[in-house]
């Protein structure tokens, strides 16, 4: 067992074990911690694959992107500190159960096909490389896919904004939904909002 | 590199899989859901980058799938929690089961 095997194995049991702590731990908070260090042992076993861009595409977008709009959302959404109940034993029981038994079977699996490495040839996927297949028009490149996938970012970004866009005053109570949402403890957000259009109102008049 | 065989890192990426799965099924906190789902598209990630560089090293299509599901998992989650944030506006809550309007 050489250098570089050793590295790996320490940057799985490491990936593995913060995990394994981010879906079992009872604060949500910490849960983000170690699935934001989880994803970073996992750009750090693309470094060591040799396949920098995507460690980097891994790095800029799931650590700097991904966990930071999941820690405002908990800030946002609820208390930080407080602790999660505890699922239910039943469903914590079937849940282990079932995937112990799916990975011992996908283990099997995998080590009685055993696949057969050809990697006689240096693999090499540099940023030009990456770049000039990725746009290329030719039978095998990817200038389609790339435009639909811009299409589908520029909607999820439309879709997020309507989706999550507080609804104006008068629309709500229209609905119905307002003087139950008032009466339910969030009361500091709600009084801006009075004082704010109150004076707009009496100006108007 | 070459004395570690393919095998393991599918050992690695199966086990983060069903951690993920592990943690999809435990959780009634849609945020953690949320985080278990990254787990999981990782885990596939991983599988596209190894088959890639170990199986096919003159190709550099498993890196492409990589890419694409890395940027589509970021929508997923801008949307997923634009609709947990909405939800809490509604429901005061973001737990599964207390959204239970749909349910007959």
């Amino acid at each position: 067992m050489d250098t570089s095997a050793i590295i790996f194995y320490a940057i799985s049991a490491f990936t593995l074990a913060m995990g394994l702590m981010a879906v079992t731990s009872s604060k949500i908070f910490r849960s983000a911690i170690w699935l934001l260090l989880s994803l970073v042992g996992i750009a750090a076993l693309y470094f060591w694959m040799q396949v920098e861009f995507i460690a980097a595409i891994q790095i800029i977008v799931y650590v700097g992107g991904i966990v930071v709009l999941i820690i405002f959302s908990i800030f946002l959404t609820q208390q930080a500190g407080t602790k999660m109940p505890k699922a239910l034993l039943r469903r914590t029981i079937g849940s282990a159960l079932a995937a112990f038994f799916g990975l011992a079977f996908s283990f099997n699996l995998i080590n009685h096909y055993g696949f057969k490495s050809t990697g006689s040839q240096h693999f090499n996927a540099s940023v030009s490389d990456v770049g000039t297949q990725m746009l290329s028009t030719t039978e095998h490149g990817y200038i389609l896919p790339f435009e639909v996938v811009s299409m589908l970012l520029l909607s999820a970004m439309i879709g997020c904004i309507v989706i999550a866009i507080k609804p104006p005053q008068e629309h709500a109570e229209k609905i119905g939904t307002k003087p139950e949402n008032v009466s339910s403890p969030e009361p500091e957000e709600e009084k801006v909002t009075e004082n704010i259009s109150e004076p707009l109102i009496t100006t108007e008049v | 590199m070459s004395t570690v065989p393919l095998t393991h890192i599918l050992f690695v990426s199966t086990a983060l899989f069903f951690t993920g799965m592990y943690g999809l099924f435990t959780r009634r906190n849609m945020i953690t859901m949320l985080m278990s789902i990254e787990l999981i598209l990782n885990s596939v990630n991983i599988n596209f980058v190894a088959f890639n560089k170990y199986l096919f090293p003159q190709k550099m299509d498993g890196i492409f799938f990589s890419i694409f599901i890395v940027t589509i998992a970021a929508a997923e989650a801008a949307v997923a929690i634009a609709i947990i944030i909405n939800l809490y506006r509604t429901h005061k809550s973001i737990d599964v089961d207390d959204a239970t309007e749909l349910k007959w």
